[in-house]
């Protein structure tokens, strides 16, 4: 079948799913997975139908063919066997014999033809008026219910020298083990003979036994049986020799597209010869020659584009070095300056500092941007680390009149790299501070056993809908006209959602116009485990529920 | 009078490739009170390192004619002067590959030249011991007065910087040394730094002085915290 990403996806479920359901789940699975099973199966349903109606048409064709001619035959016998049994009464006479002896001779003269040609004779009568002696006569062992009813009337109304048949079962009298006679089909034929010496109609029946017609039969059907089971045999075996031909290399062309998905691009199909499969296989490695290429270019493109940024922020920094001795030595000389070239000094003094930190932020993302940057991880009080940073914040705190508080005291222990984790807490601190209008910063903390949080509240303008997401984008302002006025890089939140990441946590935000924003930072208690929820809500508890319903989408 | 100051001051060598800031960093340790000569080349400054007799040297690690690696190796082959590189690239593995081949401290531009005067002086001033003239330390002999370590009678040539980290340690047998409290005695850093420079200098010590270096007996390290002075009664344990 096809790889498609869901078919590993839903793998795992439907392993679960047979497990469950046992057996009869497992072969469901294995019926949808597998083409050629399903194919070779169709081929063989439908060959046993086709086989099976031919089978029966031969079958149906032949056994009337054998009871017509046995029909034919025996009637004509029965037909042969009665004129000359008249015959020979004619011949003999009305006056010589009594009725009975008559009667008698005629029996046993047909009974020993019978005997001789193989049929059976009853005699029944007389019938009608005119007769003298009744009874029954019969070749021996034969029982004369082996006449059936209808037969019998048919016989008895149809006048003189009427003839008619049927088919019967020959019934034997007697234990059938000693005379060695069984029951068995045969054709009935029926007619009446007058007896010169009375006058009186009898009814003489032939029994012809169809034993070995039906003998013949059953070895026909036995034959084609046979015949027809090893057909379906072979053609299943036909069928999963040409699947096996048509499926080998669809599966090769799976596991090819597979490895190929999972980042082995020189992986290629083997051409053989010029059919479709070949045609098929050579598509598919034009397809995968140019996605090849394709993702070389662009590897190398970004690759280029990242050596770049690393590069440009590495030249920068031996010329800022001479311009910042140079301004140092400015700044400290400024005492002596006239007081227009003192505050130039300063201001180069400080818009250095800014330049240094955005080539440094600059650096920083391009590490990310290179996957160089790696985790040094130590297990951490997230408590002391946002008391650390709070500590380290407070000067610029106390000059924008933000207060900023630690609401939650307590343990909460996570391993991180300590390092990025102070930045990711700066970062957002100072942003907070940034948009805090004046109000207030809160920062929660919280841990369970398998994630700690931690958020940083403000009430200043907050986020219009749709921006908590592009706030952690690289250089992005909420409103291009609002000065910045801390002197961030505009690279803080998008370096603050790298280390998260790093780290394998959350960092998301919520805001609502002129309610403030929220940021929480989420971080596994153990470095690499997956995070499933978070110790601390996104929207903080204080904001009313119609507030609280347009969460914004969360950015991981 | 001028004459005999300048003799007095601390010879620092410059080696940097950008003139610019080759000229800037004079001007800077003159003010300072530093006595300084430029090299621009790497294929010059054994030469002028060799005639100047400089008490510290800045080394640029990317220089026209030799490698920075390669003048760091050749001077310590001859001489313990410290040495400070300038790096723009602190991330990468030259700064590990330049401590190894025998360089003390690293500056990564851009530096603010405070920090950088405070690296220079924390090297020319050297670890000052308060009392003992003579330390033990395992089998080994500290004459901190006469800047020698010996085994059995036999000198063992230190650079000074390792001196100081193998006194720093001496000095306090039982005390256990985190790699921040060696950066601020032995270094001189106030603030945290890269402790790459603390391990990297203890293996270059390790390599001269213990007799095993793969099973260190002197420099000992506590995992997760950091070094100590082996002891000299039990000197396998570790």
């Amino acid at each position: 079948m096809s790889p498609r990403p869901t078919d590993a996806l839903s793998q795992p479920f439907a392993r679960a799913w047979a497990l469950v359901r046992a057996w009869p789940g497992d072969a469901l699975h294995v019926w949808r997975r597998s083409l050629r099973l399903r194919v070779v199966t169709a081929i063989v349903v439908l060959s046993a139908v086709v086989i099976g109606s031919v089978g029966y048409m031969v079958m149906r064709q032949i056994s009337d063919g054998l009871v017509k001619s046995r029909v034919d035959a025996s009637v004509a016998e029965a037909r042969t066997e009665t004129a000359t049994a008249r015959e020979r009464l004619g011949s003999a006479g009305g006056n010589d014999f009594d009725p009975d002896t008559q009667l008698r001779l005629l029996v046993e003269n047909l009974v020993a033809r019978g005997e001789v040609k193989d049929f059976d004779v009853v005699v029944l009568g007389p019938v009608g008026d005119g007769g003298t002696i009744g009874g029954v006569r019969t070749t021996p062992t034969v029982d004369s219910d082996s006449v059936p009813d209808n037969l019998r009337s048919d016989v008895e109304d149809g006048g003189d020298g009427g003839l008619a048949w049927t088919f019967t079962r020959i019934r034997y009298s007697g234990d059938s083990e000693t005379t060695g006679n069984s029951d068995q089909p045969g054709v009935a034929v029926g007619s009446t003979i007058v007896l010169p010496s009375d006058g009186g109609t009898y009814a003489l029946y032939y029994l012809f036994p169809m034993g070995e017609e039906l003998q013949t039969l059953l070895l026909l059907r036995q034959v084609l049986l046979v015949a027809g089971v090893v057909l379906l045999l072979l053609i299943a075996g036909v069928a999963l020799l040409v699947t096996r031909q048509v499926i080998t290399p669809v599966r090769l062309a799976r596991r090819v597209a597979e490895r190929i998905a999972s980042g082995r691009l020189e992986e290629r199909m083997h051409v053989s010869g010029e059919d479709d499969i070949a045609r098929l296989a050579m598509s598919f490695n034009q397809m995968a020659e140019a996605l090849q290429s394709q993702i070389r270019k662009l590897v190398e493109l970004s690759r280029v584009q990242r050596t770049f940024v690393s590069d440009v922020s590495h030249e920068l920094r031996t010329p800022l070095t001479t311009v910042r001795m140079a301004g140092d030595v400015l700044h400290d000389a400024r005492a002596s300056f006239d007081p227009v070239t003192s505050r130039a000094a300063e201001l180069l003094q400080t818009e250095l500092d800014r330049f240094e930190n955005l080539l440094a932020d600059l650096l920083e993302i391009s590490r990310f941007d290179a996957g160089a940057a790696v985790l040094d991880l130590e297990d951490t009080n997230l408590g002391d680390v946002a008391h650390r940073v709070v500590g380290s914040v407070a000067p610029v705190a106390l000059q924008r009149g933000v207060p900023v508080t630690v609401v939650d005291e307590g343990v909460f222990m996570a391993e991180v790299d300590v390092r990025r984790v102070e930045r990711i807490v700066r970062n957002l601190l100072t942003n907070a501070i940034d948009h805090a209008e004046g109000g207030g910063v809160t920062v929660r903390l919280a841990a369970d056993g398998e994630a700690t949080a931690l958020t940083v509240r403000d009430y200043g303008i907050g986020l219009q809908p749709g921006q908590s997401a592009m706030v952690f984008n690289r250089f992005w302002r909420a409103d291009p006209a609002r000065a910045r006025t801390t002197g961030g890089t505009g690279l803080g939140l998008a370096i603050a959602l790298e280390d998260a990441r790093l780290h394998g946590g959350w960092l998301q935000a919520w805001g609502t116009p002129g309610g403030g924003a929220q940021f929480r930072l989420t971080l596994p208690r153990r470095a690499g485990d997956p995070l499933t929820h978070s110790p601390l809500p996104l929207v903080p508890r204080d904001v009313p529920a119609e507030a609280a319903r347009d969460v914004p989408e969360s950015v991981q | 009078m001028a004459q005999a100051e300048m003799v007095d001051r601390p010879r620092v060598l410059v080696v940097d490739d950008d003139a610019a800031l080759a000229e800037m960093l004079t001007l800077v340790l003159r003010n300072e009170g530093f006595q300084s000569e430029i090299v621009t080349r790497g294929d010059e400054a054994m030469g002028v390192f060799r005639s100047f007799r400089p008490d510290v040297v800045l080394l640029d690690l990317m220089l026209p004619g030799k490698d920075g690696i390669e003048i760091c190796r050749e001077i310590r082959a001859e001489s313990g002067v410290p040495i400070v590189m300038l790096t723009a690239r602190s991330d990468t593995i030259d700064v590990v590959v330049g401590l190894e081949s025998g360089a003390d401290d690293y500056v990564a531009k851009p530096f603010k030249p405070k920090e950088l005067i405070a690296r220079i002086r924390a090297r020319v001033r050297r670890f000052e011991v308060p009392t003992p003239e003579n330390l033990h330390i395992g089998d080994l002999t500290i004459d901190v007065t006469g800047h020698e370590v010996t085994r059995d009678g036999k000198p063992i040539g230190l650079t000074p910087l390792e001196f100081d980290l193998l006194v720093c340690l001496a000095q306090n047998p039982r005390k256990v040394f985190t790699r921040e409290v060696l950066l601020e005695q032995v270094w001189g850093y106030r603030h945290a730094a890269d402790t790459r420079l603390v391990n990297v200098h203890v293996q270059r010590l390790r390599a001269k002085i213990e007799v095993d270096p793969e099973n260190p007996t002197i420099v000992v390290t506590v995992r997760g915290v950091g070094y100590k002075a082996g002891s000299a009664d039990e000197p396998a344990a570790d």
